[in-house]
């Protein structure tokens, strides 16, 4: 890349300046250094670039998906409804297409698998592909007309108990069993993600969806002529909102409608966004804070790389050139610095974004997967890189040529050095010369020990964002399954029905307690605004279930009102002591004025709580279940599940365990690769930063060090005085870096609390220890680089010519 | 013979942490054109401050600083370096070569913003290093560096060379020789030359000497014979 030129070039000097033959030697002589301060730029750059364009992919992806497989606008579900009621909905203002379906939930018997899981059966027409949610075909075909036993499975269940196209599925259709034949795998843009009622999360395991012809499976619920579910589009301009409200006045009095959704709050693409959004927002945002501190850093080394060539640019200056000249020269130097960082980093970052991108779509399960580099991306991080740059060589370049150049060359007047403040706190006699030193040194120069400090904490603090997402994870999952969750299994019923049901559970063999669990469809309304949420009733002295408030606090339920979770009192506009307007969707389908008794910090979803009795009260009904916790003995686990299977009222069988593999894989384990990747180049910055101040230190300080050899010091004590400045400034950084880790992990749990999932703002001893133990890591190696420099160090050269 | 240097009341305070220093007390001197002016005085005279001001590289606090009739103590900074880069040279002590480039790209330096400079070889010819054109200054003995410095400083064919202790950093023949040049650039190119020094031996080599003493001018005479730079010793 660069020759050094011997002999006399023909006539040509190449084009190059000898301004610029300067600065590509300089660059040269400092490679090492140079490649360091670029690589930290390049690695605020890829992150950004990588994570910004993976989400804006995802997203991508994810519209070109609903829009290609026409993905609905509205969707309801009903009790049921006359087929004749479809032109009265098509004839509603704003509303395009409609398509009506029959979705029935049934128990499955899946070979192999002990406990039972829930099938979604959903009518498709077997002469024509969907008008909307149209399905993608993975492998097999298409299901064929007048063959009532054939259904496509839904790929992620279908894979996760290895069943193919030919393999059926056992199902309890009506109290008999049939079997489903399964023709082909497909997706559906309504069930990326499948959500079991009354669950938090997708269990790809324990719920599968089947699409069959229209006729059978109304035919098997006495559904011939009529529908439970709607799928509908809008025209361009419709309000959402006009529609939902003339549908739910159509449909819920009359036909058990049980609250029209648009397409925000339909449960996949909810879990989805939500999903996405929280992603997004640590991905925009530590990405965003690593970007900034690169661009700091590289500002704070190229300043001071830049004073130590003080003497140059005043010789320079003393032979004519102009400050712009000066200045130009030094700005080109960081330039080439920046940008070739730059390059570096957009270039890793697009490579990294694909990758990324590719392992998160087989998370989504989208269909097609497109990656796009926004080129505002790549242009933002170059120009932020580039913008730091400059304005780290201006800086530096006016301190230096404010000076007169008389003054800039003659040596830093040494007035202002004095005892240090150790020293005149009684500390003298203790000292050893070379620690005088350091510490008069130290104190001498303010400004660079502060700037050192303050470089290697930033380090230090990206190490703490990249590390805590981890124990936040943890936290969470500990609280939610230790704490709040402690049930072995949940058992949730066909129908709502009488405690007699769960005295028949409670003497299953191998149950040892049961608890009762009753949760209601409502609709919560707060002025303009409204949520559709299940309230979960809760009994005095509950144990298996339990409401959480801030990690560990076990709430007790108020005899009356709700106790709704924060995020969803946020949602609705409310908080503590208002009232707001409960509509239910199930049984009387009373309305109710409700006070808020309390809002509790939980973690995921939005939930609404009550006490138990006071939900009967409300509901109007007796002790009525819907479902029940158990704690059962885990050696009799198989044979009660066997019973369950065969227990006609129970609809679903949750095992813990399988919510715990259920988080973990649709949530912990995608965010715990990103932090993966921020742990690792946080790592690689903090690096950077503490090489890079310790070179600058060397050179800063290389002349002084000279003469304190000639004068008879030996390699070891001048080794101890830089790295003795060395290790004072990790000392101070470490902390200072810890804490600003904790403020930037607490932004950073701020901007990224979603409906869906909230984190705790947990760091463990483990992160910060990591943290600290990278930065004493780099400085032992930046020492030993260091100190190898400080044993060659040319003392006849270093003192013959200043600079 | 026409006045190059006008210098009228020049005063000079450096403020160097707590302690105020007075560089330069009142100094009144006319340098004329083509003369070789040695400006004697011990360390901490103000000799190297005056040098400086003479040449754009520092202002004064008080007094005033004439070049050929335009005033340099009134100049802005963008009029100070035009004035650096049409007519002066400059040569240090310690020679200020960028170490990074070799000594004719040092030279290259000045050619390429002067308007009629000499060529980058013929000047290093002068001063006896065509051989030594590719050499970094890490390269160089010291008498040499000084010599391309020199080079440097007369590529621009600068009207006054203004030398500050160019012989401080070197040996007593290797001095000689830096001395010889910088004569040669007075005969040869009729360029005006002020050196200063601590050695009084170089005094008997000028036309003029003037001696600075705590920031005043003690002493200022003429040479009636010049003694040539080869018979000097110290």
């Amino acid at each position: 890349m660069v020759t050094v030129e011997r002999g006399r070039p023909p006539g040509s000097r190449r084009g190059l300046t000898a301004l610029d033959r300067k600065l590509i030697r300089d660059l040269w002589a400092i490679r090492g250094q140079a490649v360091a301060i670029a690589l930290v730029m390049a690695a605020g750059i890829a992150i950004f670039v990588a994570m910004i364009s993976t989400f804006d992919s995802l997203d991508l992806s994810l519209r070109t998906y609903y829009d290609r497989y026409r993905f609905g606008d509205v969707f309801v579900s009903l009790t049921r409804a006359p087929l004749s009621l479809v032109p009265r909905i098509e004839a509603i203002p704003g509303v395009a297409e409609v398509e009506s379906r029959v979705v029935v939930d049934v128990t499955l018997d899946v070979p192999g698998m002990p406990d039972p899981a829930t099938g979604r059966l959903i009518s498709i027409p077997a002469d024509r592909r969907p008008a909307l949610c149209d399905l993608f075909l993975r492998e097999g075909r298409y299901i064929e007309p007048g063959r009532p036993d054939e259904v496509l499975a839904s790929e992620s269940f279908a894979r996760a108990h290895g069943l193919r196209p030919g393999n059926s599925v056992g199902a309890v259709i009506n109290g008999r069993r049939r079997d489903l034949r399964i023709v082909g795998l497909a997706l559906s843009p309504e069930y990326i993600y499948a959500v079991r009622h009354g669950e938090l999360l997708p269990d790809e395991a324990r719920f599968g969806l089947f699409w069959m012809e229209r006729r059978a499976l109304a035919s098997a619920f006495q559904m011939d002529g009529a529908f439970n579910d709607l799928v509908i589009r809008l025209m361009r301009n419709a309000s959402e909102r006009e529609v939902t409200d003339k549908l739910d006045a159509l449909l819920e009095a009359d036909y058990g409608g049980m609250g029209a959704l648009p397409r925000s709050l339909q449960p996949s693409n909810w879990f989805l966004s939500n999903k996405l959004q929280n992603l997004k927002g640590s991905g925009r945002l530590i990405p965003g804070i690593f970007l900034c501190v690169a661009a700091f850093l590289l500002n704070v080394v190229l300043s001071r790389i830049v004073l130590v060539q003080r003497p140059q640019i005043a010789a320079v200056k003393a032979l004519g050139y102009g400050n712009a000249a000066v200045a130009a020269h030094y700005v080109k130097w960081s330039l080439a610095v920046a940008l070739t960082g730059a390059v570096i980093g957009v270039a890793a970052g697009a490579w990294l974004g694909s990758a990324l991108t590719r392992i998160y779509a087989q998370f989504f399960h989208f269909p097609v997967l497109l990656y796009r580099l926004d080129v505002q991306v790549a242009v933002g991080g170059v120009g932020i890189g580039a913008v730091a740059a400059l304005a780290g060589a201006i800086g530096a370049v006016r301190r230096a040529v404010g000076l007169p150049p008389a003054e800039a060359m003659r040596p830093e007047s040494p007035a202002s050095f004095a005892e240090s403040w150790p020293e005149r706190a009684g500390l003298k006699p203790l000292l050893s010369q070379p620690a005088r030193i350091v510490l008069r040194t130290l104190q001498r120069h303010p400004e660079r020990v502060l700037l050192s400090v303050i470089g290697i904490a930033l380090g230090a603090s990206l190490l703490v964002v990249g590390n805590f997402t981890r124990d936040a994870l943890d936290a969470m999952s500990d609280t939610l399954f230790n704490v709040a969750q402690r049930y072995d299994v949940m058992v949730t019923f066909a129908h709502p029905t009488s405690p007699a049901g769960l005295d028949e559970i409670r003497r299953l063999p191998g149950v040892i307690a049961a608890e009762p669990l009753r949760a209601v469809a409502a609709r919560l309304t707060a002025g303009p605004l409204s949520r559709t949420v299940g309230i979960t009733g809760v009994p005095a002295g509950a144990r298996l279930s339990r409401v959480i408030d801030a990690g560990s606090a076990v709430v007790t339920l108020p005899a009356d009102g709700l106790v709704l979770s924060r995020k969803l009192a946020e949602l609705l506009g409310t908080g503590r002591g208002q009232t707001i307007r409960v509509e239910l969707l199930e049984g009387t389908r009373a309305v109710r004025e409700l006070p808020v008794a309390d809002t509790v910090s939980d973690y995921i979803g939005t939930s609404a709580y009550m006490d138990l009795g006071a939900l009967h009260r409300l509901m109007e009904e007796g002790e009525v279940l819907s479902g029940a916790y158990l704690q059962i003995d885990r050696a009799g686990e198989d044979a009660l599940y066997r019973r369950l299977k065969a227990t006609p009222r129970v609809a679903g069988v949750l095992p813990r365990r399988a919510a715990i593999e259920s988080l973990e894989n649709t949530m912990s384990d995608m965010m715990r690769r990103v932090q993966l990747v921020y742990a690792i180049f946080a790592s690689v910055i903090a690096f950077g930063v503490v090489y890079n101040n310790a070179r600058i230190s060397l050179s800063e300080r290389s002349r002084e060090l000279a003469t304190l050899r000639v004068i008879g010091f030996t390699r070891g004590e001048i080794s101890t005085i830089l790295l003795g400045e060395l290790t004072i400034v990790t000392i101070a950084a470490v902390p200072l870096g810890l804490a600003l880790g904790y403020g930037l992990a607490a932004f950073v749990v701020r901007l990224t609390d979603t409906e869906m999932f909230r984190l705790p703002l947990v760091i463990g001893t483990y992160s910060y220890a990591v943290s600290a133990l990278v930065i004493v890591a780099a400085t032992t190696v930046s020492a030993l680089v260091v100190r190898r420099r400080l044993d060659h160090l040319d003392l006849v050269e270093v003192l013959k010519t200043r600079e | 013979m026409p006045v190059v240097f006008e210098v009228r009341g020049l005063t000079k305070v450096y403020t160097m942490g707590e302690v105020e220093v007075h560089a330069l007390r009142g100094i009144d001197l006319d340098v004329e054109e083509g003369r070789f002016v040695v400006i004697l005085g011990h360390s901490g005279s103000g000799k190297s401050t005056l040098l400086n001001i003479l040449g754009g590289l520092d202002v004064p606090t008080t007094g005033r600083v004439r070049y050929r009739g335009q005033d340099l103590t009134a100049a802005n900074e963008r009029a100070l370096t035009a004035f650096r880069r049409r007519r002066v040279g400059f040569v240090f002590q310690f020679y200020n070569l960028i170490p990074s480039l070799t000594a004719r790209e040092n030279v290259d330096l000045v050619t390429e913003i002067s308007e009629h400079p000499l060529p980058s070889d013929e000047a290093l010819a002068l001063m006896g290093l065509s051989d030594r054109a590719d050499h970094f200054p890490a390269q160089m003995s010291g008498g040499e560096q000084q010599r391309v410095a020199i080079a440097r400083a007369i590529a621009k064919r600068p009207d006054v060379l203004l030398c500050d202790e160019p012989t401080g950093a070197l040996d007593i023949s290797t001095g000689v020789i830096v001395l010889e040049a910088l004569a040669r650039v007075n005969q040869e190119l009729g360029t005006t030359v002020a050196v200063i020094t601590h050695n009084a031996s170089i005094a008997a080599m000028g036309h003029r000497v003037v001696t600075l003493v705590d920031g005043r001018i003690a002493v200022d005479h003429s040479n009636d014979v010049r003694v040539a730079p080869t018979e000097i010793r110290w």
